[in-house]
């Protein structure tokens, strides 16, 4: 299999960046909820938030190299069983995709950051702090972040269910593409 | 004629006696002469120190009868500024001062008591979280007297110490961090 996308298949570098974030998204979402109900005393209690904003930075570079790269080799055509509506639609959910993911990352970011300090990305680097001071910066960026999270977890899991409706029902390429396994 | 001239004069010197007449004062809130801070043990290893910003208040105070003073404090508990962003959003939670809930506190006095020269103890209702609860603040005369832009003004300190359990504050950081101890700090401009 090639790393460029095909106009049949995704190429290896945008399924290996597909099902990466997918669980990347799905782990942040869990580790993210069950970290909030942790005891003061608990052994995870800073552990867990570390390693949350550690993959949370990390995807966030990923998802800016993967604009790069939807760029640099642009996706499959729509498959001639779309329509126009279709079409639309995934356009608009792929579109809300990405925006959920840079709104809950970015909040995230600027939950931390408020006070100036800077991230640390599993102990070997720092990104530093960019905007400070907005009056409860921490809290608002915190809301957003949660409802934002919440509102894209919903949107991913509509996502899958989408896609096991064109592999089952409409047994279409759609899905086995993203595998590199389309039969067209 | 002359009894009542003497009359008139002793009362009027009598009412001028002195500056220490019963007056009222605002907290100095537009220089910032005041402070409402806080000390709370981590793990019973170090102290954790932080403010609450935002504040006003009143008391009105006479050197020459302090229990009849008064104070009145209220503070917007969303200003707690402990000098880190999580640790001050996971304050302002429902774990601890839940301020969407709860966005002020207040302090009112009922009684002063003197305990020496210049310190009384102060005893008043604290709402702090939505619970009301009788505290004491062991507090000090500082001084007082004219300022060099044309003002008069008045200065306190005071601590007490409160369980935030009593003020039905979840969060559990353990037996060494039951108490939070508040240190207050107060200059009044005389109205």
């Amino acid at each position: 299999m090639q790393w460029r996308n095909s106009s049949r298949n995704y190429g290896l570098t945008s399924i290996f960046m597909h099902w990466g974030v997918a669980l990347a998204v799905i782990g942040l979402f869990a580790l993210g909820l069950w970290m909030r109900g942790l005891n003061y005393y608990s052994p995870w209690y800073r552990t867990a938030p570390d390693l949350h904003k550690s993959i949370g930075l990390i995807l966030l570079a990923v998802m800016l190299l993967r604009v790069v790269w939807r760029w640099l080799s642009p996706p499959p055509a729509a498959l001639p069983g779309h329509s126009p509506l279709v079409r639309l639609a995934s356009t608009a959910g792929h579109l809300a995709l990405y925006a959920g993911l840079f709104v809950v990352m970015l909040s995230g970011y600027l939950i931390s950051t408020a006070d100036g300090r800077p991230i640390s990305v599993f102990g070997w680097f720092e990104v530093p702090a960019l905007i400070t001071g907005i009056p409860r910066q921490e809290d608002v960026a915190g809301d957003v972040h949660f409802y934002a999270a919440w509102a894209l977890i919903i949107l991913a899991g509509l996502h899958a269910l989408a896609a096991l409706k064109h592999y089952f029902i409409d047994r279409d390429d759609t899905l086995r593409r993203m595998f590199g396994r389309a039969k067209s | 004629m002359l009894k009542k001239t003497f009359t008139a004069l002793t009362l009027g010197a009598a009412l001028f006696a002195g500056q220490a007449m019963a007056a009222d004062y605002v907290i100095d809130k537009q220089g910032q002469h005041a402070f409402v801070n806080f000390k709370i043990s981590h793990l019973g290893f170090s102290w954790i120190y932080g403010t609450f910003k935002d504040f006003e208040g009143t008391f009105s105070f006479d050197a020459a009868n302090p229990e009849a003073s008064k104070v009145n404090v209220t503070l917007k508990t969303a200003s707690v500024d402990t000098n880190h962003a999580e640790r001050d959003k996971h304050l302002r939670s429902g774990d601890f001062l839940n301020v969407d809930k709860h966005p002020t506190a207040t302090f009112t006095s009922t009684s002063v008591k003197s305990t020496g020269e210049g310190t009384a103890d102060i005893t008043g209702n604290l709402t702090l979280n939505g619970v009301t609860k009788p505290v004491v603040i062991a507090a000090k005369f500082l001084g007082e007297g004219k300022d060099p832009w044309g003002g008069y003004r008045a200065g306190f300190e005071g601590t007490t110490t409160i369980k935030m359990k009593d003020f039905g504050i979840k969060m559990d950081l353990g037996p060494q961090s039951e108490n939070v101890e508040l240190i207050l700090t107060v200059e009044g401009v005389r109205q």
